[in-house]
């Protein structure tokens, strides 16, 4: 055995050509990490700064449209804006910063000390800013993606010399949102596995956080709903460079084909948005009211069932394409069926709240605001499904006004909140409660002077995705109204960005358990160890961690148990490395326990996706080499790179 | 507490009738566009439908929004009270009850829902019609009327941004696209429907009264999509059938002479427009009778001699085009009119001012 392994020395790192990285700290440990907290981190950031550049695109928008016949962007521009808000909005901040959150603290909550697929899951991060970088360089590479975030076609797919849409846009659009999907796909699939696979000894799928449970459900949705659009993709890209003709109605093609294929995943990708903005409030609210979330069950349940019926309504998207009125009926009546669930998860955290003892911090705020602002986004949402309506509302600034409400008033009020919850888990620090609570009222405020008056604008004939319109609408007061809110919800980012400052440099300390929390990722310190638990908990309850410091007494009120009366299993989870048993693996390690080794491998593949997706944009075959080069020299020394390093 | 509970209690009933006062306050808005002040059958059946599911969707949200706010106020940790809540964990009737009620309330909107949808499927018998062909441009509209003796149109009209219809009638617009997809809407007389290159859609759009009532495209179509307007003008159905006879007639005055040398010869607008024929299609708008229209360049300006004179010499400075193809050679795809005092078209001069100002008054003059 030994003699063996003299006579071939170590052949994997022969084949690699580069060393196993070492650092821990510094620039090259980000690059080559593994841990998914760091990959947490570096979704969550990077999002952040798209969040920051597709605010300014929207804020561009708003100046343009303050007065009539506005004249900040030309209208090449503007559409290049609304197509480049939409995009990055939902594909490099919506999703990133749920598997930011998903990363991090999806381990934690179910008591493991990675992810399922740890490199896999740096690969995804990679592909996710490779993509948006890749994205964003066609503004200096032949023309911005300027044909909407949908990208209808045959105006996006008709081939570049006919004219529809001048440019590299769709090329650029189409290659980005494929590498992204596959970004997409990974996580969701690592997700998956750690949650089905990775859960600590007495960790039920009942016993899981409702954080935990959305983002299996958006997982799933996400490894269903990608492949459409990614199908839908290719015919674009076929139709534009390789004279394909699925598009083209003249030759016998559909366009209406593309919007079926688009829409199967788009409505999904509403459920992908907003399930985990879901499962953060429902972490939130309980923790700040102090009780259980009310019928965890049902709230569970329900969540699926959005799942389930978000697959079975896409074409509401398409009341006014002429499906016929049998269609747009059963697709109408789905979508109403789907806003009975989501009424039961508002009223289940209504009831959450009631009775309880709230602390109306920051997350708290947030938390409540989602509640009242993502109610109205479902209720105009009920409005959409009453097909007729919907065909005056349709491609009007009321749309605009409604998915805003979904997911601005859902899905960025809830991000937020969790920011501010989780914050000081991430970094052991607190955020600045005053200046939290600012953000959070300029945000409420600033949020409803930008997007209410959409509504009205948007019923009174003001439609989606013009450049300019005319005098004497009557729309001027209400358009300059939203723009000045627009600017409010910059002063409200812009304090979220001071608080952050501030609190790196002088932020209270977090402790392991500032806010009095119900689940396992307060056990530990916080920041968390590399290894996050010293022992992997035992579970013996829902919300363990908080019965190991309260019990109920007859009546049902809260009774804190003395200090120390936790069971003796679990309480050593978040005491310091070393004192207490590490589960399974013995390797010497410093701490006792072994973690997967960083690795450089996931980064060199990704980097080939980006010069494919060059070489697809300017059909150049020459830089198709470099990339497959690069993409399979990674794959193979990824596959043949040990997952944990030899000592 | 008995007051706070009174003043609660009062509190739902004057929201909703502050949202339905909001409504009532945007209705009020007339600016011929608005999909809240109905001025046909179809819009009307949409509005009476919103303004049903809006009322319920506003009480609803309302009693949420209010609910929030009272149970953070009402609940919030104080120090006069213990800071133990009993720990309630769920309560299966309630539960059972939030979700039968609203599904209750859904299936009763459904009902008018459904029937509204067929309703408005309803093509209008062929023999009380008007029938119009809506088709979709980068970036205007064209409208065709096939020929219909019974409204005294007894060859094909074509013309463009501007479609007359007799009020009181129903008008069958069939819509047709050979480009991209747009969107035919007149929010005061219908909701929109797509105009899909392959299908042949179609709508029923009816005025009660004589009036002007305004159209856009609703669904991105490219570069100037913001400027791709139309208006419904319907009148009296006697000044529907003059308007008709009127645009059968040739032009009344001959397009002969130094303006044909001009446009058919010297700037070449004949391989585009036509200037001697309503019964014409061609890539661009017809202009035998511009004289009679009140806009032009896709609804985005009045019809002015002084405007009309800048858009010949350079329009893509007064709606943004994509001409900068126009000087290659085909296949290159020229979108939009052309400048013709920066890059013109392959093969043709800068046009001086004059010669602007002789093509804009022949096309004012010819009634």
């Amino acid at each position: 055995m030994t003699t063996v392994q003299e006579t071939l020395p170590a052949p994997r790192t022969v084949g690699l050509l580069l060393r196993r990285p070492r650092a821990t700290t510094g620039l090259w440990s980000w690059l080559t990490t593994v841990d998914h907290k760091k990959i947490g981190i570096l979704y969550g950031g990077t999002a952040l700064v798209f969040f920051v550049i597709a605010g300014v695109e929207g804020l561009l928008i708003r100046l343009q449209l303050a007065g009539p016949n506005g004249t900040v962007l030309t209208a090449a521009q503007y559409n290049t804006m609304f197509t480049m808000h939409g995009t990055t909005m939902v594909f490099l901040v919506g999703m990133p910063l749920a598997v930011a959150f998903g990363n991090y603290f999806i381990p934690l909550m179910i008591g493991a000390r990675d992810v399922a697929f740890p490199r896999l899951n740096m690969f995804g991060y990679w592909v996710f800013l490779l993509g948006g970088l890749f994205l964003y360089s066609s503004f200096f590479l032949g023309g911005a993606p300027d044909g909407g975030w949908f990208g209808y076609t045959p105006l996006t797919s008709t081939p570049l010399n006919q004219g529809f849409l001048p440019g590299r846009g769709p090329d650029f659009w189409a290659v980005g949102l494929i590498m992204l999907g596959i970004g997409s796909v990974t996580s969701a699939i690592n997700f998956i596995v750690t949650i089905l696979n990775l859960r600590a000894p007495g960790m039920t799928l009942m016993r899981m956080p409702l954080f935990v449970w959305m983002m299996l459900v958006v997982a799933f949705l996400t490894a269903f709903a990608m492949p459409p659009v990614t199908a839908a993709l290719l015919m674009i890209i076929f139709d534009r460079n390789f004279g394909t003709l699925f598009f083209n109605a003249a030759a016998g093609g559909d366009p209406l084909l593309y919007q079926h294929l688009f829409w199967l995943f788009g409505h999904p990708e509403v459920y992908i948005l907003i399930l985990p903005g879901m499962g953060i409030v429902s972490e939130i609210l309980p923790v700040f009211s102090r009780k259980p979330l009310f019928g965890y069950a049902v709230v569970v349940f329900s969540g699926i069932a959005i799942g389930f019926l978000g697959w079975g309504v896409w074409a509401h998207h398409m009341f006014a394409t002429g499906l016929g009125p049998v269609a747009v009926s059963a697709f109408g009546l789905a979508t109403m069926l789907i806003a009975v669930p989501t009424g039961v998860k508002i009223f289940n955290w209504l009831g959450t709240v009631w009775g309880g003892s709230l602390r109306l911090q920051t997350p708290m705020l947030f938390a409540l605001g989602f509640i009242a602002m993502f109610t109205l986004g479902g209720l105009s949402g009920v409005t959409h499904s009453i097909v007729p309506a919907d065909t005056q509302q349709t491609d009007t600034y009321y749309v605009v006004a409604h998915f805003h409400y979904v997911l601005f008033g859902g899905l960025v009020f809830a991000i937020f909140g969790g920011l501010y919850y989780w914050w000081p888990k991430v970094f052991g620090r607190m955020l600045d409660e005053r200046l939290g609570k600012l953000n959070f009222w300029l945000m409420l405020i600033g949020f409803n002077l930008t997007f209410f008056p959409m509504h009205i604008l948007g019923l009174q004939g003001m439609p989606r995705r013009t450049y300019r319109y005319a005098e004497g609408m009557g729309w001027d007061d209400l358009n300059l109204l939203v723009t000045l809110g627009s600017f409010v919800i910059a002063a409200s980012v812009a304090t979220f960005l001071v608080n952050v400052a501030l609190s790196t440099r002088r932020g209270a300390a977090a402790g392991p358990d500032p806010w009095d929390g119900r689940t396992l990722e307060w056990s530990t310190s916080s920041p968390p160890p590399e290894y996050n638990f010293a022992a992997i908990p035992r579970v013996g309850a829902r919300d363990d961690f908080w019965h190991r410091k309260y019990t109920e007494d007859a009546q049902g009120r809260l009774v804190p148990l003395p200090a120390g009366g936790a069971d003796a299993a679990t309480a050593t989870a978040g005491s310091p490395p070393g004192s207490g048993h590490a589960v399974g693996d013995g390797h010497g390690d410093g701490h006792g326990i072994h973690m997967p080794s960083p690795s450089y491998f996931p980064l060199v593949m990704a980097l080939g996706l980006p010069i494919l997706g060059y070489a697809a944009v300017f059909k150049n075959p020459w830089l198709a080499i470099p990339g497959l080069v690069v993409l399979l020299y990674g794959m193979y020394a990824w596959a043949i790179e040990p997952a944990t390093a030899e000592d | 507490m008995s007051t706070a509970k009174h003043r609660r209690r009062l509190a739902v009933p004057a929201l909703a009738v502050g949202a339905g006062l909001l409504l009532a306050a945007c209705s009020g808005n007339e600016n011929g566009q608005n999909s809240l002040t109905p001025r046909g059958p179809a819009a009307r059946d949409i509005d009476t439908l919103f303004r049903l599911v809006a009322g319920v969707a506003a009480v609803i949200g309302i009693a949420v929004l209010v609910a929030t706010v009272v149970v953070a106020v009402r609940y919030r940790q104080r120090r006069d009270r213990p800071d133990a809540p009993r720990q309630v964990h769920g309560n299966t009737p309630l539960e059972i009850g939030w979700t039968v009620v609203p599904a209750l309330i859904l299936a009763v909107l459904a009902v008018p829902t459904v029937r509204t949808i067929f309703t408005l499927a309803e093509e209008p018998p062929a023999s009380e019609r008007l029938d119009v062909v809506a088709v979709g441009k980068q970036w205007w509209w064209e409208f065709q009327y096939p020929r219909q003796p019974r409204f005294g149109i007894d060859r094909r009209i074509v013309t463009s941004t501007e479609l007359h219809i007799p009020a009181g009638v129903p008008v069958n617009v069939r819509m047709i696209s050979d480009n991209v997809i747009h969107s035919f809407w007149v929010p005061e007389l219908n909701g929109k429907k797509d105009v899909m290159p392959g299908r042949r859609n179609r709508l029923t759009i009816e005025a009660d009264r004589p009036g002007t009532y305004l159209g856009q495209c609703a669904e991105y179509c490219g570069l100037a999509h913001a400027d791709m307007r139309f208006r419904v003008i319907a009148s009296r159905p006697d000044a529907f059938r003059a308007w008709a006879a009127g645009q059968q007639r040739g032009p009344n005055r001959p397009w002969r002479g130094e303006v044909q040398q001009l446009t058919a010869q010297k700037y070449q607008c004949v391989n585009c427009h036509v200037f001697d024929d309503s019964s014409k299609v061609a890539l661009a708008p017809n202009l035998t009778h511009l004289a009679t229209r009140t806009t032009f360049a896709g609804g985005t300006y009045a019809l002015r001699r002084a405007d009309l004179v800048r858009w010949i010499l350079d329009a893509p400075s007064m709606v943004p085009m994509q001409s900068k193809d126009c000087r290659k050679p085909p296949p290159a795809t020229c979108v939009g009119m052309p400048s013709y005092v920066r890059n013109t078209p392959k093969g043709q001069p800068v046009m001086t001012r004059r010669d602007a100002e002789v093509i804009a008054d022949y096309l004012l003059a010819g009634r």
